[in-house]
């Protein structure tokens, strides 16, 4: 292996800042004491703590969290079926149509989907609310979590599945016991996508929602139309805070994972010699 | 009968919220605007017949007339051109970086380009808006440099449009780069340095067009999304930044002309098809080529 | 044909374990398996034998029920399978991958089935135990299948699909993925569990080797249909075919037009001006007739001088020599520039390496050495 150039090192360099140091000093500035968001009087936490007290702010959160669990579930289970339809399902009517609509909405612009989905809602007369929210994520979400697990099932040695068949497992069983524990990875990945993706969305919420009930990006958003705010430094924080430490934690365990498979196969190795 | 159900659901889910909407947009986009609620006529309740029976394209030739449509489809064509070609500029030497770095970084350095990502959108946009700002750091810095003498309008123009796309869509452009490099075979380059090439033409005629299927996707990936943008413009971009997400936006909410904004989607959606086409077939012809 | 001799394909009553009757299986437009018949009788070792995309691997998925056939009929013990799900099928099948589920301990692993039929807690463990004694892997019940060799690996897949005691044991390249040496020993031990179960198996493969070794009958294929049928030793010695004879070890093809020149006995012309070759053959040829001499380059002899009295008798010189070991294979060009093949084992450690290139050699055989052949 060649050692890094200095061309490499220097792009790597201001590389990550450009992509790190937006978010470093917005959670620095989280914790500025003068209400001046650019002008530094002091470490203080004084944000945090109004956050904690702003009601809107946690009754928003709350929604959010709400609509990001329950739509990832949905999405989860459906995306799954539909990748199982898309991968081992064969031939059967409309199938060119069904993947069609499994990867449109990966590029759909926001902006269409969330007027679609509205004038859909305000057509049938589905008042808008907590249920409009989660119907319209559950809908996006699930191709995208359809494509995470789908692309699981391709690599899938399909003899697994034949021998649970040829040894007496019915396909539901074969299903159940050994298809869905190998690519369980591939579904919680997709099931945390989908949480995220529903934890983020701004466009397609603000068409769907209705006044009785708002998401903390909505929230965010009309916040910061009029500027910089502290207490958005702050939610910002937390909310950074939360999933570095999500994704961390996650890499970790795969990777332990990962490191002890590959001892267990040098012991193997060893063993036999 | 199980198969048909595990085919059914999602099948039907998907048909009556994902392909009727588009059907009821493009219904919407040829109907009349009223002061009504909702706010166009005929309405479903009218009757699915009723709704088809009274097309009428004065919306789309509203579009053509009025020119604030058109000026918006080509700033947004040109703003999503340009600020792909700059996430290219700025996304392949930090995705050559990654591939030429000691194999135990790499997956270190793939987590940091994937971990903005899980971040929210909404977040990395706002986090500019406090560094552009007229009295924002980078004004700061550049005063304290002595290199301007008053602070330099960057909020609220096209310019921080293109920092906010760059910014938020790069992780898109170096995935797909990184992913071609790190498959290339690295002694490839020294056999062309062994032919006789120098460094950079073994760059230029080995590494290059080698990571070419690596630069499409990124580039459509990135062109795609942001042609329809809205929170960036929004956020960042001024009164002059005219981007065809913000207009529907704004046809929708504040002006409440729900036939023009579904206009404007159906024409956007047009425009998309291509690259949307483009891009699929790249794609196929990768998944081919390595089989 | 004395009584010990396990051969019921010879027995006019022997009931068939699998019978295939004018099965044909297409794929679109592409027909994999062409109107084949077939049986294979209870307790029989059977090789399918042929190269890749011959059909081999179809015929067996055709019985384990993961393909539908398009026409004919496939019986198990005279009942019609065709409409059986593999989950419903007394058979079981070994997977080229070995497909064992990586979620599980090798002892899930061979339990899998057994729980599926129902079976109570204390017969399972007395089945599995009895499965890991068979394949000698009591020390590695608790283990996870990539925490053990390939080899290991290989018998946890034979212990799973014996599990059930299937009256129809398939296995799909047993063997492949395994080295040389390994590969050699674990013939054996198949061959061993297979009488010591009794059970039925037929294997595929491309190895003929392989399938010379462990099989009672070898069936060749090619383009979906059977070629030739029978023991690994009458394959060898009497192909019916040069298919077969090209395919199933090394062999040398003289081609000419027989003559006939004697009761059971023809003479080949096979190049202008030469000698005829002399050959025996009960299957009878026409004057003037294309036929092949298939002829193995071990029944061929090889010496620097001229034997006394040989049959076959013709001289060239020496192309090549390929040293084997045990054996020396000699490429001998004749002056008609055909090149034969002849091999003689190294039975003394200090070869006289009297033979060498170039040097000028006679080949000789006998007039049974060869199998005539009309295709």
């Amino acid at each position: 292996m060649r050692r890094l150039s200095w061309f490499n090192v220097t792009s790597l360099t201001l590389g990550f800042a450009f992509l790190y140091l937006p978010m470093v000093i917005l959670i620095i500035y989280s914790f500025n004491a003068s209400k001046l968001v650019t002008v530094w009087a002091g470490f203080s936490t004084r944000w945090y703590g109004e956050l904690i007290q702003n009601e809107a702010f946690l009754d928003a959160a709350w929604v959010t969290l709400k609509v990001a669990v329950i739509s990832s579930t949905l999405a989860t289970v459906l995306g799954t079926m539909a990748a199982y339809t898309l991968v081992r399902g064969g031939r059967f009517f409309g199938r060119t149509l069904f993947s069609g609509m499994i990867y449109a909405p990966l590029v759909m612009p926001e902006v269409i989907t969330g007027l679609s989905l509205l004038l859909l809602f305000i057509g049938i007369g589905l008042d808008r609310g907590v249920l409009t929210i989660v119907l319209a994520h559950t809908t996006f979400s699930m191709c995208y979590v359809s494509v995470v697990v789908s692309s699981r099932l391709i690599s899938f040695d399909r003899s697994l599945e034949e021998a649970a068949l040829d040894l007496g497992a019915s396909p539901f069983d074969a299903f159940r016991l050994v298809t869905l524990p190998i690519i369980a990875p591939a579904v919680i990945s997709g099931w945390l996508l989908a949480f995220t993706l529903s934890l983020d969305d701004l466009v397609i919420a603000s068409f769907t929602a209705g006044p009785s009930a708002t998401t903390l990006p909505i929230k965010i958003f009309s916040a910061v139309r009029l500027g910089v705010s502290p207490e958005i430094n702050a939610l910002s924080t937390i909310m950074i805070a939360i999933v570095t430490v999500g994704v961390l934690t996650a890499s970790l365990v795969s990777k332990r994972a990962s490191l002890r498979q590959q001892q267990d196969a040098q012991a193997a190795e060893r063993a036999t010699g | 009968m199980r198969r048909a159900a595990l085919i059914a659901v999602p099948y039907f889910w998907l048909l009556v919220l994902f392909l009727v909407p588009f059907i009821i947009v493009f219904k919407i986009s040829l109907s009349d605007a009223a002061l009504a609620i909702p706010p166009y006529t005929p309405t479903l309740r009218d009757g699915i017949a009723a709704m088809f029976a009274e097309f009428d394209f004065e919306n789309f030739v509203f579009l053509t007339e009025d020119d604030l449509y058109w000026k918006a489809y080509l700033s947004s064509l040109r703003i999503a051109l340009l600020s792909t070609f700059l996430t290219l500029l700025v996304g392949y030497p930090i995705a050559y970086g990654m591939a030429r770095a000691p194999e135990e970084w790499r997956p270190t350095l793939m987590m940091l380009v994937i971990l903005p990502f899980w971040t929210s959108f909404l977040i990395r946009v706002y986090a500019w808006m406090g560094i552009l700002s007229n009295e924002g750091l980078l004004n700061q810095l550049l005063i304290w440099l002595g290199l301007i003498g008053e602070p330099l309008q960057m909020l609220n123009t096209n310019f921080a449009v293109y920092v906010g796309i760059v910014y938020t869509y790069l992780p898109f452009m170096i995935l797909p780069i990184y992913a071609a490099l790190d498959r290339m075979d690295g002694s490839l380059i020294e056999a062309a340095e062994d032919l006789g090439c120098s460094r950079l033409q073994a760059f230029w005629l080995v590494t290059i067009p080698l990571s070419r299927n690596g630069i499409i996707a990124g580039s459509f990936l990135v062109f795609i999304p942001a042609l329809g943008e809205f929170v960036i413009p929004s956020l960042l971009g001024g009164s002059g930044t005219l981007m065809i997400g913000k207009v529907l936006w704004e046809e929708f909410f504040n002006n409440r002309d729900w036939p023009v904004a579904s206009a404007v989607a159906v024409i956007l959606l047009l425009i998309l098809v291509i690259p949307i086409v483009l891009f699929q077939r790249n794609q196929q012809k990768q998944a081919e080529a390595e089989q | 044909m004395s009584q010990n001799v396990f051969a019921p394909w010879d027995d006019p009553n022997a009931k068939p374990l699998i019978r295939f009757q004018n099965v044909t299986k297409r794929f679109g437009e592409f027909v994999a398996i062409d109107d084949l018949t077939l049986d294979i009788f209870e307790q029989e070792f059977f090789a399918l034998l042929g190269p890749s995309g011959c059909g081999k691997t179809t015929m067996m998925r055709m019985l384990a029920g993961f393909e539908n056939i398009s026409a004919g009929r496939i019986e198990l013990s005279g009942q019609d399978i065709g409409k059986v799900p593999p989950n419903k099928r007394a058979v079981n099948m070994m997977f080229q991958s070995y497909a064992l589920f990586p979620h599980l301990s090798v002892w899930e692993n061979i339990a899998f089935g057994l729980k599926r039929d129902r079976k109570s807690k204390e017969q399972i463990d007395a089945r599995v135990a009895e499965m890991l004694k068979l394949t000698r892997l009591e020390k590695f019940a608790h283990r996870k299948p990539h925490q053990i060799s390939g080899g290991q690996r290989q018998r946890v897949a034979l212990a799973r699909s014996l599990a059930k005691a299937p009256k129809l044991l398939l296995l799909d390249e047993p063997l492949g993925a395994l080295d040389k040496k390994l590969r050699q020993d674990t013939q054996f031990e198949l061959m061993d569990i297979q009488e010591q179960t009794g059970t039925t198996f037929v294997i595929v493969t491309h190895d003929q080797e392989e399938a010379m070794t462990v099989a009672s009958r070898v069936a060749v294929m090619d383009e979906g249909r059977i070629i030739q049928v029978a023991t690994p030793s009458a394959i060898y010695e009497y192909p019916n075919s040069v298919y077969v004879a090209d395919f199933i070890g090394d062999v040398n093809i003289i081609e000419g037009k027989a003559k006939p020149a004697g009761e059971e006995l023809f003479h080949l012309e096979w190049a202008e001006g030469r000698a005829p070759v002399k050959a025996a053959s009960q299957q009878p040829f026409s004057e003037g007739q294309t036929a092949h001499l298939a002829i193995r380059p071990e029944k061929i002899r090889i010496s620097t001088e001229k034997p006394e009295e040989a049959v076959n008798l013709f001289e060239g010189k020496v192309l090549d020599i390929a040293y084997l070991g045990n054996l020396s294979t000699y490429h001998v060009e004749l002056p008609s520039g055909q090149v034969i093949k002849a091999q003689t084992a190294n039975t003394r450690r200090l070869a006289r390496r009297d033979i060498t290139w170039e040097d000028p050699v006679w080949i000789s055989w006998s007039a049974t050495a060869g199998v005539m052949l009309d295709r």
